[in-house]
């Protein structure tokens, strides 16, 4: 059976990781080698690499950083931040990223997904949605690391790019972000009752019961989360070990 | 030490599936030049993107026929994802293609069977192991390896070494002689993924 993946997400901003809240108030968390090789040594499924400053400061992924990186990563990473065309993803997948995230280029460059999946495989391109539930209860889709408010909703942005080929999509709450105070349910459930690609979950996970909820009430097919592994005692594999006994087919 | 050609068509990374070839006592030479793929003692088609593409890349590059030729003379060769998929006859992703034809068979996309499965097949599944092969060797029968892909290889039962329990039990595995194809990432499997690698080369 196929198994639900728990993926840790690191953010890198100014050659370190990061976490904040609400895609704001980061906290520095670390080097980014060091950490990939602890997940490297815990076999995690897989691992996302988000450079969240690229885009806002105009300018490509950090290439050269990004090839030490996957040096030294067994599993399966997927890498975004500042992808904006064809060229940025065919470097990507040749310094190591096995999976390509594409967010604001994937709303303000039309054809790019389409074209990216023809060209690479729809299985390597994700399109990473940020979103915020506005005051009156709409869901509304951000780009430029939650900065930009974008006249769409993530469902309807969602099925708009599983319609040009895209291989999973990455669904973060820019409100639950960092909160630790569990995902935004409703929103996944509809993205993933919208689409029949495979949906992370991204953005507040506090605990196991949490990521639970993702899998058995969202219906998403793997969960991210970086808060509860930065700053709790609590790892992959103990969210696993969880998930197994309340039936939730996992790789231990 | 025995070198392996890596086969370079320029669609993917191939520095993960070099190091792991390197990690576990193989020479890996990454190229996609005739005369080294020729002296090598094993071959790896690795692979992402799309049939029809990797088929002109390969064409592109005048490789098709070696690759063909070698594995159809005994010489160790392993195909990764896509990969595994050009060995088929035919491919039918960005249109009916030509495939190298090393095993008889097609490669189709996948069909959801029911609304809970969705493609791509994406993460870590099981491989139950149909017929007793070398690549298999240690490697704990159904136990779990990384998958993203799409579409899935279609052939005779006699080529069919393993299968995967999604969208009806596709075949994740296959083998002719010295010829092997694998559907999953070795590279990217941790452990187990390390052990398809060593057995592969302990033939080489």
């Amino acid at each position: 059976m196929l198994k639900v993946r728990i993926i840790p997400t690191l953010l890198y901003k100014n050659y370190g990781l990061v976490k904040g809240i609400g895609f704001d108030s980061w906290r520095r968390v670390g080097a980014a080698l060091q950490s990939i090789m602890v997940y490297s040594l815990r076999e995690v499924d897989e691992l996302i690499f988000l450079d969240i400053t690229a885009t806002l400061e105009k300018r490509s992924p950090d290439f050269d950083t990004i090839d030490e990186l996957a040096d030294e990563c067994f599993m399966p990473l997927t890498v975004g931040g500042g992808v904006q065309c064809l060229d940025d993803i065919y470097r990507l997948l040749m310094v190591g990223a096995d999976k390509v995230a594409i967010n604001s280029a994937a709303l303000l460059s039309p054809g790019l997904v389409s074209e990216a999946a023809g060209r690479f495989g729809s299985q390597c391109i994700i399109v990473s949605i940020d979103f915020k539930r506005e005051k009156n209860d709409t869901l509304q889709v951000y780009t430029h690391a939650g900065t930009k408010a974008a006249d769409i909703s993530p469902i309807e942005f969602a099925r708009q790019v599983e319609g040009e080929g895209a291989g999973e999509i990455l669904l973060t709450s820019i409100d639950r972000d960092g909160t630790m105070t569990g995902y935004d349910l409703d929103c996944i459930k509809q993205v993933t009752e919208t689409v029949s690609i495979p949906v992370i979950a991204s953005g507040g996970a506090g605990n196991a019961q949490d990521i639970f909820a993702a899998i058995s009430h969202g219906k998403a097919s793997a969960a991210a989360a970086a808060s509860i592994f930065h700053f709790t005692e609590q790892t992959p594999m103990e969210i696993k070990q969880y998930l197994r006994k309340q039936g939730i087919p996992v790789r231990l | 030490m025995s070198t392996i050609a890596i086969v370079d068509y320029g669609m993917c990374n191939l520095d993960s599936v070099a190091r792991a070839v390197e990690k576990f006592g193989g020479t890996p030479l990454v190229t996609d030049q005739k005369k080294e793929i020729e002296n090598a003692a094993g071959i790896i088609l690795p692979g992402v993107g799309s049939f029809a593409d990797a088929m002109q890349e390969l064409h592109r590059r005048s490789l098709s026929a070696l690759l063909q030729n070698k594995a159809k003379e005994g010489i160790p060769f392993l195909g990764i994802c896509l990969g595994m998929q050009l060995m088929a006859s035919t491919g039918y992703e960005g249109g009916e293609t030509a495939g190298l034809n090393i095993i008889p068979g097609k490669v189709i996309r996948f069909i959801a069977d029911d609304s809970q499965t969705r493609i791509p097949h994406v993460g870590w599944n099981e491989v139950a192991q149909i017929t007793a092969s070398p690549i298999f060797t240690n490697l704990t029968d159904n136990t779990d390896f990384y998958f993203v892909h799409s579409y899935h290889f279609q052939c005779a039962d006699e080529f069919v070494l393993a299968r995967t329990p999604y969208c009806g039990n596709f075949i994740s595995v296959i083998g002719s002689g010295s010829a092997f194809g694998v559907q999953f990432h070795p590279e990217k499997s941790l452990k187990n993924g390390a052990k398809i690698i060593t057995n592969f080369l302990a033939l080489c």
